[in-house]
Parts: C-alpha cells; sequence; structure tokens
C-alpha cells in the first residue's frame, strides 16, 4: 500500500459522517458567543440539521464503502447499521432537549456542540477496525458524556452522576488501554484483522493464557461501558442525576456504540479464543439480566427503575453476543435498534412530567395520568410493553431474535433462564402501566403541561418505529443479517 | 550493567508509584509522579529508544507535571482528609489488588520462558524520522482525530467552570 499522506476522495466519503458532525460541532462552538442574548432554538435546529446531513452522508459513505485511512476505518454495512442508529439516537436526544433545555434555563450552545462531538465519537466506533481508533473514538464519546450528564451544574445530583461516571469511566479506559497494550505486545499489531491472523497461524501461536488476560481487560472496559455486570454499579447514580433526556441518551447511543465494538472485537480479533470468552459472557449476560431485573423490582424512582432494567437489557444482549454466531450478531444488532427507539421514548415521557428540576420523578407521580393525559400515557404504554417484550412491538422481535439465536448455539440454559428473567422484567414494567391506569390523578400528573411540539415528534418518532419493527422486522432485521456477515 | 541499572530504576518506578497511591497531600503525590515518570524514561533509554525517552523526560515529568503542580497550587489543595469507606473496600481492597497482582506476575512468569529475552538497546525504530512518518502515514487518521478529542475536553473544561452568567 502507497504510503502517501494525502487520502484519496473516496477516504473523504467514507469518514463523511464524523467530519460533518464535527464540523458543526465546531460551528456552534463559534456562534456560541454571538448568538447568546438571542433566542435558544436555533442551536438545537442547527443540531438537528447537521444529523440529518451526517445520516445523508452516512448512506453515501455506504455506498462507497470500503477501507479508507490505512484500514484504520472499514466502511462496511456494520458499520453504516450502527452509525445510522446513533446518529439517530442523537437527532431524537437534541429533538428532546430543545424544551429541556429550555425549561432549565440552561445554554443550549456548547450542550448541542457536546451532543454532536460525542455522536461523532461513536460513529467513529462503530467504524473503526483498529484498536487504537477505538480507543480515540470511545474516548470523545465518553468525555462529552461525562459533560453532559453534568450538564446542569446547579443541580447537585447531576454533579454527583458527572463525577461518578467520569471516575468510574476513566478507570475502565484505562484497563481497555491495558488490554490493547497486552495485545500489541503479544501480536505487534492492534488491527482486527491482524490480530486475528496472528491469534490463528501465527507460530508458535500466542499463549491462551495471555490472549485470555488481554481479552478480559478488554472485556472490563467495555463491559463498564455497556454496563453489564461485575461493572454495572455505576448505572443508576449516573441515570438518576443526568438530565432526563442526556439519561435517554446515555442508554442508548453510548451504550450501541460500545457494543458495536464488543462485537468487533470479539467477533473478529478474538473469535479463535471463542471457547474460553463465551464461558465468561455467558455468567455475565445470566448475571446481568438477573440483577437488573430484581434491583428493578424494588425502585420506586423511575430514572433509576429504567437504569436497572438497562442493565437487565444489555444482559440480553450479552446472550446473543455468547452465541458467537451471525445470527447472534445479527440479533444484537435489531436488540439494540429496537431498544434505542423504545428507551428513548420511555426517557421523554420522564423527561416531559419531570417539570423543572426533575421534580416528579416517583413512580407514584405517574398516578393518573392516563386521565388527564392520554395521549402520552398511551405512548408510555406502548415503550412500556415493548420492554416487557409483548408482540406487535419492536421489543417482541428483538427477545425473539436473542433467544433464536441462543437456541441455536445450543446455550438451552441461558436461553431458559433469559426467558425467566423476562417475566420478572413484566412485573415492574406492569407496575408502572397499573399506576398510570388505575388511580386518580395525584399533584404531578395534574398539573403536567401540554407536551411541546418537539417532545410530540421524538415521541411518535419512537412509537412509530417500536410498532414499525414489531409488525416489520424485516426491515431493518434484513439488512442486519447481512452487515453480521463479517463474523466467520 | 544494563540489568543492574534496569533494576535500580524498575524498582525506584515501583516504589514512587506505590508512594504516590499512599501519599496524602497532592504535592507529594505529584513529586512520586515525577519520580514514575524519570524512572520510565530511563528504562526506555536502556531499551535503546532514545526520541521516546527524551520526549518522556519533556512532556511527561516536563510539561505536563508542571500544569499538575499549578492546579494544585491554584486550588490551594491541602491534605486529604480520610472518610468514611465502605466495609467491602476496606476489608477486601488490598486483598484482592494482591490477588489480581499475583495473578498477572504469574501470566508473565509462565510465558517467559517460552519467548525470548528482552536485548537492552536492540529497539531501532524509535528515531524521530520514523515515528513521524508513521504519524503521518498509518496512524493519519488517530492523530488528527485525538484534536477533536483534546478539543472536547476544552469545552467540557469550559461547560464545567465557567461563572454564573
Amino acid at each position: 500500500m502507497p504510503d502517501s499522506f494525502v487520502p484519496s476522495p473516496q477516504e473523504i466519503l467514507r469518514i463523511l459522517p464524523e467530519l460533518v458532525l464535527v464540523l458543526a460541532g465546531t460551528l456552534i462552538m463559534v456562534l456560541t458567543p454571538l448568538w447568546r442574548r438571542q433566542g435558544d432554538g436555533r442551536f438545537g435546529v442547527l443540531s438537528l440539521g447537521a444529523l440529518a446531513a451526517a445520516l445523508v452522508a452516512t448512506v453515501a459513505a455506504h455506498v462507497h464503502r470500503g477501507p479508507a485511512f490505512q484500514q484504520m476505518l472499514e466502511v462496511d454495512g456494520f458499520a453504516t447499521f450502527f452509525r445510522l442508529l446513533v446518529i439517530g439516537v442523537g437527532g431524537l436526544t437534541a429533538l428532546l432537549s430543545l424544551p429541556y433545555l429550555r425549561r432549565e434555563q440552561a445554554e443550549p450552545g456548547e450542550y448541542h456542540a457536546l451532543l454532536l462531538f460525542s455522536v461523532a465519537g461513536q460513529s467513529l466506533m462503530a467504524a473503526a477496525n483498529e484498536l487504537i481508533m477505538i480507543f480515540i473514538g470511545l474516548e470523545i464519546s465518553s468525555i462529552a458524556s461525562y459533560i453532559l450528564a453534568g450538564y446542569l451544574r446547579e443541580d447537585r445530583r447531576a454533579t454527583e452522576a458527572a463525577l461518578k461516571y467520569f471516575l468510574l469511566g476513566s478507570f475502565a479506559t484505562a484497563f481497555l488501554l491495558y488490554g490493547v497494550a497486552w495485545i500489541y505486545g503479544m501480536t505487534g499489531s492492534t488491527h482486527l484483522g491482524e490480530i486475528q491472523a496472528a491469534l490463528t497461524v501465527a507460530a508458535p501461536p500466542p499463549s491462551e493464557l495471555l490472549v485470555a488476560v488481554a481479552a478480559a481487560m478488554m472485556f472490563a472496559g467495555l463491559a463498564f461501558k455497556v454496563s453489564v455486570w461485575p461493572f454495572q454499579v455505576w448505572a443508576p447514580d449516573v441515570y438518576q442525576g443526568a438530565p432526563s433526556p442526556v439519561a435517554g441518551f446515555l442508554s442508548a447511543g453510548p451504550k450501541a456504540a460500545a457494543f458495536a465494538v464488543f462485537l468487533r472485537i470479539f467477533l473478529t480479533a478474538f473469535e479463535p479464543a471463542a471457547e474460553r470468552w463465551a464461558a465468561f459472557v455467558w455468567w455475565s449476560a445470566l448475571i446481568s439480566m438477573t440483577l437488573g431485573n430484581f434491583a428493578a423490582l424494588v425502585q420506586s424512582d423511575i430514572k433509576r427503575l429504567l437504569a436497572y432494567s438497562s442493565i437487565a437489557h444489555a444482559g440480553y444482549v450479552l446472550v446473543a453476543v455468547t452465541a458467537h454466531s451471525e445470527a447472534g450478531a445479527a440479533a444484537a444488532m435489531f436488540y439494540l435498534a429496537a431498544y434505542a427507539l423504545m428507551n428513548v421514548g420511555a426517557f421523554a415521557v420522564v423527561a416531559h412530567l419531570a417539570r423543572k428540576g426533575e421534580r416528579y420523578v416517583e413512580v407514584e407521580d405517574f398516578a393518573g395520568l392516563a386521565v388527564t393525559q392520554p395521549g402520552a400515557a398511551a405512548l408510555f404504554a406502548i415503550f412500556l410493553l415493548s420492554l416487557i417484550g409483548v408482540p406487535p412491538t419492536a421489543g417482541f422481535f428483538g427477545k425473539f431474535y436473542v433467544f433464536k439465536a441462543a437456541l441455536d448455539a445450543d446455550l438451552v440454559g441461558l436461553t431458559v433462564l433469559g426467558l425467566l428473567n423476562s417475566a420478572v422484567g413484566a412485573y415492574y414494567y406492569l407496575r408502572i402501566l397499573v399506576v398510570m391506569y388505575m388511580r386518580e390523578p395525584g399533584e404531578a400528573a395534574a398539573s403536567a403541561p401540554a407536551p411541546t411540539s418537539a417532545t410530540r415528534v421524538a415521541l411518535w418518532i419512537c412509537a412509530f418505529g417500536t410498532l414499525l419493527l414489531g409488525v416489520w422486522p424485516s426491515l431493518i432485521l434484513g439488512s442486519a443479517e447481512r452487515a453480521a456477515a463479517f463474523v466467520r | 550493567m544494563d540489568a543492574i541499572l534496569f533494576f535500580v530504576f524498575a524498582v525506584i518506578a515501583v516504589a514512587c508509584a506505590a508512594n504516590l497511591v499512599v501519599q496524602t497531600h497532592p504535592i507529594a503525590g505529584a513529586l512520586s509522579l515525577i519520580g514514575v515518570m524519570g524512572s520510565l524514561a530511563v528504562l526506555y533509554l536502556l531499551l535503546g529508544g532514545e526520541f521516546i525517552a527524551a520526549v518522556q523526560v519533556i512532556v511527561y515529568a516536563g510539561a505536563i507535571m508542571v500544569l499538575f503542580v499549578f492546579v494544585i497550587m491554584l486550588l490551594n489543595a491541602g491534605a486529604e482528609r480520610p472518610v468514611g469507606r465502605s466495609v467491602v473496600a476496606r476489608y477486601l481492597g488490598v486483598p484482592v489488588l494482591v490477588i489480581f497482582l499475583g495473578l498477572l506476575s504469574y501470566v508473565i512468569q509462565s510465558m517467559l520462558p517460552a519467548s525470548e529475552a528482552v536485548r537492552f538497546g536492540g529497539f531501532d525504530g524509535g528515531a524521530p524520522a520514523e515515528v513521524g512518518r508513521l504519524l503521518f502515514t498509518r496512524y493519519l487518521l488517530p492523530f488528527e482525530v485525538t484534536s477533536v478529542l483534546i478539543l472536547v475536553a476544552i469545552l467540557g473544561a469550559v461547560v464545567l467552570g465557567r461563572k454564573e452568567l
């Protein structure tokens, strides 16, 4: 390969989504002091426009797919799938943040710039095919997320959340980096394909023990980012303290990107050692599901409840990863897309009802919402039913494909335990439904203002997507299956 | 001679790192960190990475540590006060750490006979020209994207540090 440092037009095209996002983020930074005194809606519109342009750029990049920048990036179906997912989640978050920032009287400029940078980092992670690139993408996404979590500085809970997220997150990143260093020491490469080659055909092959240690370190780093056992402790505190739109974003965007990296690393570079790590991921999946579901049973704060539920859902995705097959990767991708839609929707309802300073975030505060705001309650009910996994919602097919992939890989025990877990999970989602539909309106529901048009649009997009994937799952399952073809 | 130097500076690095964790005053911690960085630079030099050793001293022991000390000075940070730690951390922290380090050293130990010994001064790929060429060819993209990372960090510092308007 020629060692030219002038990138070809194709290479520029393949990184165009990130370029658009970073340029728009920088533009917002420049405009912030100029637009300070004027209305705050313009930053949101700019940010939404940039995300829409990034979606178009992603499709354009997919038309000219292939490796870019000395194989640092691999723009394939898998990358495009996750790029579209994280950019879409970013768009929904930007939409929800419009009324939220106005309500909390927070500066919109830096918020939207950070959001765009975070999405750019996740988009890089989705396309990265090399450990250094993955690490930098992960750091861009994480650092922007830490600050977004603590964006409302007057709120003590938000500050605490940001600090916890930052300290534990940095620790996890250090583990990931240490794992990368071990891999480099063993194989002399940080490129995923070369690592896989070194682990399979090198003579003499690297010691299995060393591979296990490196894989364990990288698992630790990524498990933190996707909040699965044993690195899930931060999630409830952070989701509770972070602004509701940011909590929804954290549970969908960074998590999906981290799972993309997880799938790429463990299903390509570490595939030769799959027998070893699958056993550990089996336990991690099981304990995440069980712990998340049982802890969610006793929560009274809705954001904590959704945080524990997000741990459980990450466990379901790990079930699909444990299968380490093409069907498993496709099921995980479908599940992440479905989960993003329903969970961002759920957090949108929470953000809407919470009011200034997030006063109403107890499950009890949803009492009688069906009477005062039947529309919002009905949409929330759709998201909750989808989180349970009731047909015809996206959640049903998500679970269906995950457990089907697990059964095909002979993971009967894990499938049975996972299904039992879903039954446990149904209880706490139903509890919210019961409170919402069977109770007299409380103070929170009675005084709730009508949803703003931005919230309404976001809610309808999420609900429409949830139902669409529930009746027509092949819409994205087909592309997920084609994209998962990288699993050999 | 190389082996003796290696052991001396390796021991200094580990001792300084342990001291960094134990110290309660931030300035003492910062000084220990300089010790770690300096000894690591010597280790790089022993392996033959002159350029990396120089960068280690200039960037880490120099620039970054000066910044650390400035921040400590500006914050006027005093000695750290012990707060009630969780029971798990108090009783399990050290044993778990020992087990973890023991496992790591066991793994490294077990692979030692199979791999060739380290040759001091044997590394010859770390000249400025080669590092520069790699940065601008193979690692061009990570190199450029790092600037976005730094931009995000600066933006974050502005957001978290600005005065109320």
